[in-house]
């Protein structure tokens, strides 16, 4: 770890002087900084801000505030109530421990988990733009099969932000409001840069518009619990008439950003909520897969879990 | 014997030291306040697997104590271990050798130095890969740790009327004990104290002292605790030596615990392995063929040959058998020992074989063993001591619920669950190493015994307590049970499922001799009545049943149950020895579904270094699992009658949950670990 | 810098990289919390910070002025009774992490807190199930879980 100097921000305006990073729960940060992989001259604690409550929005929403632990959104009696794909998400990551460390923004912004990214000693372009990304060749089973670039296929590890995407969620940051979608970009040839916000800029909150449908969050994993993602999913869908009429759809682990299945949820509206349209729907997005030799199971995965989670929620 | 003689053997007696493990007591490694500066180390690791090691720069600012490397680092007296010889040459054997220690004041400076260290390597081409048509295999002469590396009797090539030629590969695996390894080094004088996690403070003592040249009285290991070992501790590992050296060179006591990146590289670990069995019998299921090859590979340091295929000499009755071994020397780590060397990898692969020919013989696969249980042992045509491996199976399957099991897979679903049971074979050696014990009356009615053992978490603090009670005719709480400690009367390794025979006979023998005696204190040495023994026909056994269930949507696998049935002589303690197998098994659970290197054979390097991603069971992989024993008699073994226990619930448990995913879904997976990806295609 | 553990103020003077952890068993002695991975994934660091469980391996310790932290060495439980009377450990190296994680636990437990197991209203939040699942963040390689189930449960009933 280097060595840096520490302050608490006194303010949510944002701003941060060249080199400097703000520190919520660490669970991610200081991980990196142990390894070598970030390596800040300044850190800027910014949990002392006040950030901690949820609270009611007109129409019956929510608003995050960003240092809110994932431990009490979880339990929160509204987010449980009305957006049970939040709290099953939170719940089904990391562990007890970290969940109490975590906050809200800094879940948003994890960084990937690829092997490769995680060691200083091995060429990334994420960690080392230009080095190279052995992963192709090498070691690739958990990454992504959509959105990825020949420069990286690394892939999100938040279960929140999967949910987050499902549900519309909105990001308030100390310059500007944005779909939590267009929080994330894809890695193109530029992969050291996960998200479209500028230095120094906050994450404050997030909003949850209203879901006025039933919700949930499935996981897969290679151990029962305390494992990161081999693929997710996050849904909501409703139903009238034996129809779909609405449905939110989100993918996890599969992409460099938490997967919103537009193109899936486009499939399905309208029609029939049989195994048969989920089926379709998965496969029309998963066309666009670029899978490689070691991750190309994902897909059936994927489709498997589309499928199920769909009769789970509309039967 | 008194009437409270012959109380505490047997019973279900509380970890002696639970209590100071319970509230943060119990002192490990880097635990101990040391007198002086203490300065602490923190190794670099290599970032190739082949090259040599030009220079290393040292920025003048960084804030470090001392950076040693192979151009400054104190000359060692020869080892036969070259794993010890650090920085002793330019040479870099495989990636994450330690190539230089940078010493701080603090942790946190040593490890930012070490991140800023400046390598110039010149870097050569290296091989990785383990394969079968590797032109450098050889037959290595013996394989761990002095069997014969082939055995053959009969003709393997004749053609049975029913056949199973299989392929099973298994991956490197870390032994990963929660305590990183680590040492805290201070010399006093030219004498040398190291507090050191490992599983035999002796042999740590006299393999470091003769590097430093020193006499056996001058180092002083202490192990008061230690936190988990799995044989990746049972000798001398770099960092007592490096820490070591650094305290000499510094003149500071020194620090080292490794990060548990470095358990990946430089503490040992199980070896991948391909192994092919052929199996061939009658129509009627009776063994005609067994042949077993086993590949593996070691590293360019240092040969270590597992015994991967040793355990099928013992198992199965068949005119025709053949067992060998063959070796790829690579560009990688030093594998080493960890839980049930060879038995564990090669039981995959012969009892997964023999589930395969039961179901070609559309056989119960516990009717198929029982047909094929040898009246001696296969190998020697001696007899065993004792063996009731028939019986584990029977009562075991009694016990687990076996009746009326469907032989055909794919039978049984619940909702998306496909449910299946498997069963397996279980077997290690028992053996015994010579250790010496003594036994003092203080006085007070009470008596201290001492042996320089180390308890790893087996409970062998307790079980000799136990021991010493009985032989003493007192209560335990009279016993003061010392051990961890090199200058006490030497110990065996607590390795080889071997400690309690070892130490316990010894300790049985200072006992009996106060008594004898009547003198206040006596010594007894194991090691004649050791070479005396008949070391053949003397093993463990048990059988593994397991139910899994799979889940039709996306190919993951959890255990429901898991059971083990053993035959493992007198048990001395239930609560410690059911604990054994129980862990056992649990870490057969991780061989099974959730443990591997993952092998960048570009890098070198097994990429997935840390808990996240290198898993080992957690909580909610473990539902029920319950371990039982026969009461088994015999009196050949050594003064308490029992068998080793540490090792054998990971022998069979692996081959008992991947027999259960093909009767619950069809699927067989010979590539362990049995994850997701490898069942769903078929799904 | 002051750190209350265990209530107990101490004035140390840190390097703001230290995390946590390092602050406990190397600059203030208490050597109960253990270091199994350094990386938040083994639990073996577990602490209690304002009654939380934490990992402290995670945690720079800068960041904790004046916040109590309890470690292994503060409390006194029925769980640790438990543990020895269930056996559930071996080496004891994760045994401190995994009783301040059950202690932690079970006040998130008393607050109603869900698992990923708890399906909805009514639900035991101890059953075998829950606690597994509640206590997967604290590894042991020895495989004593089994024995750890009975010894949080039955302390949790006291």
């Amino acid at each position: 770890m280097k060595t840096f100097t520490y302050r608490t921000a006194t303010d949510t305006a944002g701003g941060l002087e060249p080199g400097a990073a703000f520190l919520a729960g660490g669970t991610n940060l200081v991980d990196l900084m142990k390894l070598g992989v970030a390596t800040p001259d300044v850190l800027v604690d910014v949990t002392r801000l006040g950030l901690d409550e949820v609270t009611s929005l007109e129409g019956g929403g929510l608003r995050i505030g960003a240092g809110v632990r994932n431990s009490d959104l979880a339990a929160h009696p509204a987010v449980r109530r009305d957006f049970p794909v939040l709290s099953q998400g939170l719940l089904a990551g990391a562990s007890g421990q970290l969940r109490n460390m975590a906050t809200t923004g800094g879940n948003l912004l994890q960084r990937t988990r690829c092997r490769y990214f995680m060691d200083a000693t091995k060429p990334c372009n994420k960690h080392a733009p230009g080095t190279g990304c052995p992963a192709r060749q090498g070691d690739h089973r958990n990454l992504a099969i959509l959105g990825g670039s020949e420069h990286c296929i690394a892939t999100h590890p938040s279960d929140m932000a999967v949910a987050l995407v499902a549900l519309d969620a909105v990001v308030n940051t100390s310059q500007r409001s944005l779909p939590v979608s267009d929080l994330y970009r894809l890695p193109g040839d530029d992969p050291s840069r996960d998200t479209i916000l500028d230095h120094g800029e906050l994450i404050t909150s997030v909003d949850l518009p209203a879901l006025a449908m039933p919700s949930t969050y499935r996981k897969v994993r290679d151990r029962a619990s305390y494992a990161f993602a081999v693929s997710s999913i996050a849904a909501a869908a409703k139903v009238a008439d034996g129809r779909v009429t609405d449905v939110r759809l989100a993918f996890g682990a599969v992409a460099p950003k938490p997967w919103r299945a537009l193109i899936a949820e486009e499939a399905l509206r309208g029609k029939p909520a049989t195994r048969e349209s989920f089926l379709a729907a998965a496969d029309a997005e998963l066309a666009a897969a670029e899978p490689l030799k070691d991750n190309a199971f994902k897909i059936p995965l994927v489709r498997n879990l589309v499928a199920s989670v769909l009769e789970g929620l509309t039967s | 014997m008194t009437a409270t003689a012959r109380r505490a053997v047997g019973q279900p007696l509380q970890r002696v030291e639970g209590p100071d493990k319970v509230t943060g007591a119990a002192k490990y490694a880097a635990e101990y306040q040391v007198d002086g500066d203490l300065a602490y180390a923190w190794v670099v690791q290599s970032p190739v697997a082949r090259g040599r090691l030009a220079d290393v720069q040292v920025d003048p600012l960084l804030d470090v104590i001392a950076v040693l490397w192979h151009g400054n680092a104190l000359p060692l007296e020869d080892s036969d271990d070259p794993e010890l010889a650090v920085l002793q040459s330019d040479r870099i054997s495989y990636r994450g050798q330690a190539v230089a220690l940078v010493v701080a004041r603090s942790l946190e400076a040593a490890r930012r130095g070490a991140q800023e260290l400046s390598l110039t390597i010149e870097k050569e081409p290296h091989d990785a890969v383990l394969r079968t048509d590797d032109p450098d295999l050889y037959t290595p002469d013996v394989v761990n740790p002095s069997f014969p590396s082939e055995t053959s009797a009969g003709d393997v090539s004749v053609e049975a009327p029913v056949a199973v030629d299989v392929t099973y590969t298994t991956p490197a695996l870390h032994n990963n004990p929660m305590e990183p390894h680590a040492t805290t080094a201070l010399w006093s004088g030219d004498d040398l104290i190291l507090y050191d996690s490992n599983q035999h403070p002796a042999g740590v003592a006299a393999t470091v002292g003769a590097l430093f040249g020193l006499e056996p009285d001058q180092v002083h290991v202490v192990t008061e605790h230690v936190g988990g070992g799995f044989g990746s501790k049972g000798t001398a590992r770099p960092n007592a030596v490096l820490a070591a050296m650094a305290a000499k060179v510094t003149g500071h006591p020194v620090k080292l615990a490794l990060p548990r990146r470095a358990l990946f590289s430089m503490v040992g670990h199980r070896t991948p392995t391909i192994q092919r069995v052929r199996l061939g019998a009658t129509a009627d299921g009776v063994l005609q063929v067994i042949d077993h090859e086993a590949y593996s590979q070691s590293s360019r340091l240092f040969e270590f040959a597992e015994q991967t295929a040793v355990a099928t000499r013992h198992m199965y009755a068949a005119p025709n058998r053949r067992t060998g071994h063959r070796l790829a020397r690579l560009d990688m780590p030093t594998p080493r020992w960890m839980r049930a060397p060879g038995e564990a990898p090669g039981m995959v692969a012969l009892e997964c074989a023999m589930d395969e020919l039961a179901v070609a013989l559309d056989m119960d696969p516990i009717e198929l063993r029982v047909r094929n249980e040898p009246t001696v042992d296969p190998d020697s045509g001696k007899p065993f001591t004792s063996r009731h491996y028939v019986e584990c199976l029977r009562q075991g399957a009694a016990r687990f619920g076996w009746e009326d099991r469907d032989l055909r897979p794919r039978q049984r679903r619940e909702g998306d669950w496909w449910i299946g049971t498997g069963v397996a074979g279980a077997t290690y050696p028992t053996m015994a190493q010579p250790s010496t014990a003594r036994v003092r009356d203080l006085g007070t009615q009470e008596f201290e015994v001492a042996i320089a053992a180390a308890d790893l978490g087996t409970g062998a603090r307790t079980i000799l307590t136990q021991i010493a009670a009985d032989e003493l005719g007192v209560p335990v709480e009279r016993v003061r049970l010392r051990i961890g400690d090199s200058t006490l009367p030497p110990a065996s390794v607590a390795g080889g499922s071997s400690g309690s025979a070892s130490w316990g006979w010894a300790v049985t023998g200072a006992c009996r001799a106060l008594r004898e005696t009547g003198k206040s204190e006596a010594v007894f040495d194991s090691s004649e009545l050791i070479a005396e023994q008949e070391k053949e026909g003397k093993h463990a056994f048990g059988a593994h049943f397991a139910e899994v269930r799979v889940d039709a949507v996306t190919g993951e696998v959890r255990v429901s149950r898991l059971f083990g049935m053993y035959a493992c002589g007198r048990i001395l303690n239930p609560r410690t020895a059911r604990s054994q197998f129980l862990g056992g098994m649990v870490m057969g659970m991780g061989m099974a579904l959730h443990e591997e290197g993952v092998l960048d054979p570009a890098m070198g390097d097994w990429v997935n270094h840390d808990l996240a991603e290198y898993h080992i069971p957690a909580h909610a992989d473990v539902e029920s699992v319950e371990a039982e024993w026969l009461d088994e008699q015999d009196t050949s073994l050594n003064p308490m009658g029992s068998k080793g226990i540490g090792e054998i619930g990971i022998v069979g448990s692996p081959a008992a949950i991947l027999n259960a995913i093909w009767h619950a879904t069809g699927v067989r997976v010979r590539d362990l670990p049995a994850r997701l990806d490898k069942i769903l295609p078929y799904l | 810098m002051i750190l209350v553990v265990n209530g107990v103020e101490h004035e140390l003077d840190l390097d703001p990289r230290t995390t946590l952890l390092d602050a406990l068993r190397e600059h203030i002695g208490l050597t109960g919390a253990k270091k199994g991975c350094d990386h938040g994934q083994c639990g073996a660091c577990t602490v209690l910070l304002d009654g939380r469980r934490v990992n402290s391996c995670l945690i720079l310790a800068v960041t904790q002025q004046g916040t109590p932290i309890t470690t292994i060495e503060g409390i006194d439980h029925p769980v640790q009774r438990g543990f020895l009377e269930h056996d559930g450990f071996q080496c004891g190296y994760c045994t401190p992490g995994q009783i301040c994680s059950a202690v932690g636990m079970l006040d998130e437990v008393a607050q109603g807190w869900p698992s990923a197991v708890t399906d909805g209203g009514g639900d035991d939040l101890l059953s075998d199930a829950e606690v597994r699942e509640r206590m997967s963040g604290n590894l042991c390689r020895c495989g004593a879980y089994a024995n750890m189930v009975p010894a949080i449960k039955e302390a949790a009933a006291q």
